[in-house]
């Protein structure tokens, strides 16, 4: 019988986002609205004085104005609720509304509530602040240093962790190696920009005592929970709500304030209380990713066998730790420094640094980019150092096929994988012997063309909860479905994780309807409401499908098994005769005896002849908690030309061979490789958040921060191999984030090899015309 | 972006458009609104009042004028890029239209828009003044006139108009078997001109005759390159073209930013505008 499993059927959320018809947050109306906008600090550090809002409040249409001081005693400030062992992380408070300092340009000082938007906006430039300004640190590297310029007082020299990863013996290796090729990398701190900004609506019935909150979340049982901390409310008395979630990057996971406090002005007016971003605001206010200033290094042996990796990184935080962000560059980055190779001897020290920034937090990928970004500029390095062929080196260091599950040097186990394959398909689709041959043509003749090639891993499906509670995780990482079928068989799914474009709405009901031997149109999936959907942990870190999807299959499977026993007593047969066989319940042996899923669910729901004992109604919950995390990996390769003359890099070609285990739906798996390829190639070529010295945002508009634009971006090329996942029922692993792993380490590789005859070997990204032409002029200049 | 509040009346007549205009307030006239709008959400730009001269079919469209072409201010670009005596007159205006924004904002935009709001690194004064076009004013008090394009533009965001002027027509005179070329490098975000260069090149034979170069997106103002004369006379000759290039900008005082440092600017302003001679040169000959 035909699966819907493994089948590119058209999304089933596309028609009403395409067509409008789709509610966000910002498209909720409630009766006697209200709306809020935020006075922000202009400066990246200040002693904060006096705020004066009377003018404010007299303005017209303002229902109320509330300061720090008005909400320091009501409120607990903003948790972060990720922290790794042995640490020593130190996190300042960071109150919802500054009363004593500013910490970046940002940073809410005051809260007006109003009428309408606009007057609420004119009524924000009536709020009068008198700021002491500081000197501020935004260079992650420069804020740790001795005499640095300190954001808060309990922490010396802004150094909030000092985060170790440590396996075999690096410093002997090196000691003893044959080769070593270090860098100084950095990795450049990037704006999420999710299409559809953050917004609130926040709603709280004095009589009941009960609030709810509309949001953009990825994790609305999350935000219930830090929703109830923050405002000391009983968290049952609290709902949220993520109706349509117009993307988030890792930018909706966090604990804001903002939110947090349209639900305090909810409460305190009795009326409902709303806010949302502009983009503007967003670029300023929404957590950023990356932002890492880093030392590395790698030592083998002349032969090219790598036996060691050494970093030191300076991971920039912003002015407050963001909910998740110690273990981004920490449990996601220094954990996975092994990438697909067998490093036997791996070191890494990471200090995660306060600086007068906007908070950093996941974004795409979250520390496994950073890591595959520095594994692979080593590789290329090293094998340019040896005279080895690039490809060469990292196949000869790959894990061996045979050798899974494999535990690396930093202590994961990664669970299955066939390097080799992606990597083989990848040069084959790309025909990479035919291209040396053009490039050799090209340099005779000037030319500047260049290939560069990435193989990583990442490590995804988080996860098993107890492992979250060993890495500090402040949760559990398991997730829930409830299936439940209606009199006439159609089936709602209700899932803890809360998809917000990733495709779950279609690829769920695949692996339902496959079990009920339905059309998919029976199954409608249901997220992001925790009133109605059990606890689950959010959608984030390409889990999604490995955690929930596998929660989906094992409540569908449950709900069988019941079905399978009622069916048996309908056919009047011994339970143990009655099996499910394409796509009914029949009789082994007997094959004109059978009931369909849906002639079951109606005798479940009416109860009229039930088997003994057995309760009336056709519904399962499954809480799913895997054994392992899951490691996707691939090879991208990507060809460049350089104009010498000007910098201007030509991206000529793109082939991405990704291995996410057997594909759900290979459309939907295509377009967010398509996406997470996007991306990468944004931060390997345009994309970078500039601040200047004084802790300004520089590219705060999209005039100059330079998200990829389709006439940008090339043309893909992508394959796929599939090597199933032991740890989960659906043996899938996860495609949400792997297109970005690899491809700005990709083309940073792809023009330092079309810049080899200069000389060239490493440019920082992001390669834009100016610095790659500066690099050709000071390469040029540096020769006789 | 909410912009502080203002009154908005659509203008029935050139005549209403203007009367508004005159009464010295601080009304300001908008057509595509793709450069006021953002500014006035910023609050950059608070007006008590905005006469929407969109709907004044006088100023729209493209037509004969001398054998070459009037282009009424609120033309879009893409009526411009769909203009077939455009394309026959003067090509390169019809292909930069085309690359400016994206198809919504080529619906909308306006070529008298753009050069009024004279945005220095906007991709259409290089082109005006390179083909020396001229612009005409009208105001009520005083009536009409004609501006050079190559006296337009005085500063960032700064012209020759006053305050109670609209930019009712642009004039591009005939080129006479002259052809141009435009060659920019775009800022990846906003997509405007790190620079831009545009050519325009007559020859006889072989041999270059006229040239004019112009560039914008290099400072404060689009401008007209002044020493390109020794091209002239050669056929072309690259180190002669390389070297009026590099001299056209090396005195400037060119500010960097964070997407072109000062030199990189400088030095891409060279390569465009010898580019842009090249391509006019070989479409010349062509």
């Amino acid at each position: 019988m035909a699966t819907l499993f493994g089948s590119g059927i058209k999304r089933r959320e596309d028609p009403r986002l395409i067509t409008g018809s789709a509610t966000y947050t910002d498209d909720v109306k409630l009766p006697g609205l209200t709306y809020a906008m935020f006075v922000r600090s202009p400066y990246a550090h200040a002693r904060l004085n006096t705020v004066n809002v009377e003018a404010a409040r007299k303005a017209p249409g303002v229902v109320a104005v509330f300061t720090g001081r008005d909400t320091k005693d009501k409120l607990v400030p903003v948790p972060c609720a990720w922290n790794p062992p042995g640490c020593d992380l130190k996190t300042p408070p960071h109150p919802l509304l500054a009363y004593e300092r500013v910490r970046y340009v940002g940073d809410a000082v005051a809260m007006v509530v109003a009428e309408s938007r606009a007057e609420a906006r004119d009524a924000v430039d009536l709020v009068e602040v008198d700021y002491q300004p500081l000197k501020a640190m935004v260079d992650p590297e420069k804020a740790a240093q001795q005499g640095a310029v300190q954001l808060h007082e309990e922490v010396p020299n802004n150094i909030a962790f000092t985060w170790t990863v440590a396996g075999g013996d690096a410093e002997a290796a090196f000691k003893s190696a044959e080769v070593r090729v270090d860098l100084r990398i950095v990795q450049q701190r990037l704006l999420p920009t999710a299409m559809e900004p953050r917004a609130a609506v926040a709603s709280y019935n004095k009589g009941s005592g009960q609030l709810t909150l509309w949001a953009t979340s990825q994790n609305p049982h999350i935000h219930r929970f830090l929703c109830s901390v923050m405002l000391q409310l009983p968290e049952h008395r609290i709902r949220v709500i993520a109706p349509e979630v117009g993307g988030g990057f890792g930018s909706k996971i966090p604990a804001y304030a903002d939110e947090a406090l349209c639900c305090f002005a909810a409460r305190e007016l009795g009326r409902p209380v709303k806010w949302a971003e502009d983009r503007s605001e967003n670029y300023k206010v929404t957590i950023h990713g990356r932002d890492h200033v880093e030392y590395v290094e790698m030592c083998g042996t002349k032969a090219g066998r790598i036996t060691g990796l050494r970093t030191r990184v300076y991971a920039g935080l912003g002015g407050y730790a963001s909910t998740a962000a110690p273990g981004i560059p920490t449990i996601l980055h220094g954990l996975v420094y092994s990438g697909p190779y067998t490093i036997p001897n791996i070191r890494g020290v990471i200090h995660g640094v306060y600086t007068n920034t906007t908070p950093v937090d996941a974004y795409r990928g979250a520390g496994r980019p950073e890591a595959a970004y520095l594994i692979e500029r080593l590789m290329d390095l090293y094998a340019r150092k040896i005279g080895m062929d690039p490809i060469e080196l990292r196949r000869m260091n790959f894990i061996p096929r045979d050798k899974f599950p494999y535990q690396v040097a930093t202590g994961l186990t990664y669970d299955s994988g066939n390097y080799e394959a992606a990597l083989e398909k990848a040069l084959s689709i790309l025909d990479y012997k035919a291209f040396r041959i053009e490039q050799a043509k090209a340099r005779k003749e000037g030319r500047y063309l260049g290939i560069g090639v990435v193989s990583y891993i990442e490590i995804c499906g988080s996860g098993p909860s107890q492992v979250a509670g060993q890495i500090g995780f402040g949760g559990g990482q398991y997730d829930s479905a409830i299936v439940r079928v209606f009199p006439t068989g159609m089936v709602k799914v209700y899932v803890g994780a809360s998809p917000h474009g990733q495709g779950e709405e279609t690829t769920f009901a695949q692996i339902v309807a496959d079990e009920f031997g339905y059309p998919v149109e029976n199954v409608e999936i249901i997220h992001g409401d925790t009133d109605t959907t059990a606890q689950g942990w959010g959608t984030y870190g390409s889990r999604t499908t490995a955690v929930c999807g596998s929660a989906v299959k094992n409540a569908a499977l449950r709900v069988r098994e019941k079905a399978r026993q009622i069916a048996a007593h309908l056919l009047e047969a011994n339970e143990a005769d009655v099996e499910w066989k394409d796509g009914k319940f029949q009789v082994k042996g007997t094959p004109g005896k059978t009931k369909s899923f849906a002639e079951v669910a109606l005798m479940a729901n009416v109860a009229w002849n039930m088997p003994a004992g057995v309760e009336p109604g056709l519904e399962a919950a499954a809480f799913f908690d895997p054994s392992n995390f899951v490691f996707p990996f691939g090879t991208h390769l990507c060809t460049v030309e350089v104009d010498a003359d000007t910098g201007v890099v030509t991206i000529l070609r793109y082939v991405a061979v990704d291995d996410c285990g057997p594909p759900i739906n290979p459309m939907i798996v295509d377009g967010q490789i398509h996406g997470g390829v996007i991306q990468g190639l944004g931060e390997g070529l345009q994309e970078i958040a500039v601040y200047d010295d004084e802790g300004q945002l520089l590219t705060g508009t999209m005039m100059d921060y330079a998200v990829p634009k389709a006439s940008q971006m090339p043309h893909l090329e992508l394959g796929h191999t599939i090597t199933p996942s032991p740890v989960n029922p659906l043996g899938v692993k996860g495609c949400g984030e792997a297109g970005t792993i690899g491809s700005a380490a990709c083309l940073v590789s792809a023009v330092c090899d079309a810049l080899e005859p200069l000389g060239i070997s490493h440019i920082d990204k992001p390669l834009t015309p100016a610095r790659v032409w500066a690099a050709i002029q000071k390469a040029k200049g540096a020769k006789p | 972006m909410i912009p502080a509040s203002f009154d908005y009346v659509r203008a029935g007549s050139m005549k209403e458009a203007l009367n508004i205009l005159a009464a010295g307030d601080g009304s300001k006239a908008i057509a595509g609104g793709h450069s006021l709008l953002p500014m006035m959400r910023f609050r950059l730009v608070q007006t008590p009042r905005l006469v929407d001269i969109s709907r004044l079919e006088e100023l729209r469209g493209v037509q004969e004028y001398k054998k070459g072409v009037r282009i009424g201010a609120t033309t879009t670009y893409r009526d411009l890029v769909a203009s077939a005596l455009l394309r026959e007159r003067c090509p390169v205006v019809a292909d930069v239209a085309g690359e400016i924004g994206d198809i919504q904002v080529r619906n909308r935009g306006t070529i008298g828009g753009s050069l009024a709001h004279a945005d220095p690194a906007s991709d259409m004064p290089a082109l005006m003044i390179a083909l020396d076009a001229d612009f005409q004013l009208r105001s009520k008090k005083g009536g009409r006139r004609t501006v050079k394009a190559r006296a337009f533009f005085k500063g960032a965001f700064t012209t020759d108009m006053g305050e109670d002027e609209l930019l009712t027509d642009i004039l591009l005179p005939a080129l006479k078997g002259a052809a141009a070329a435009y060659v920019s490098f775009e800022q990846a975000a906003s997509g405007y001109a790190i620079v831009g260069a545009c050519a325009v090149v007559a020859r006889k034979r072989a041999t270059v005759s006229e040239l004019s170069v112009a560039y914008t997106g290099v400072g404060e103002i689009a401008f007209l390159g002044s020493t390109f004369e020794q091209v002239k006379g050669t056929k072309c000759d690259p180190a002669a073209l390389e070297k009026a290039a590099r001299e056209a900008v090396a005195g400037l005082d060119i500010t960097g930013d964070i997407h072109a440092p000062a030199e990189y600017r400088r030095h891409l302003a060279t390569v465009a505008a010898t580019r842009a001679v090249q391509t006019a040169y070989q479409r010349a000959g062509a």
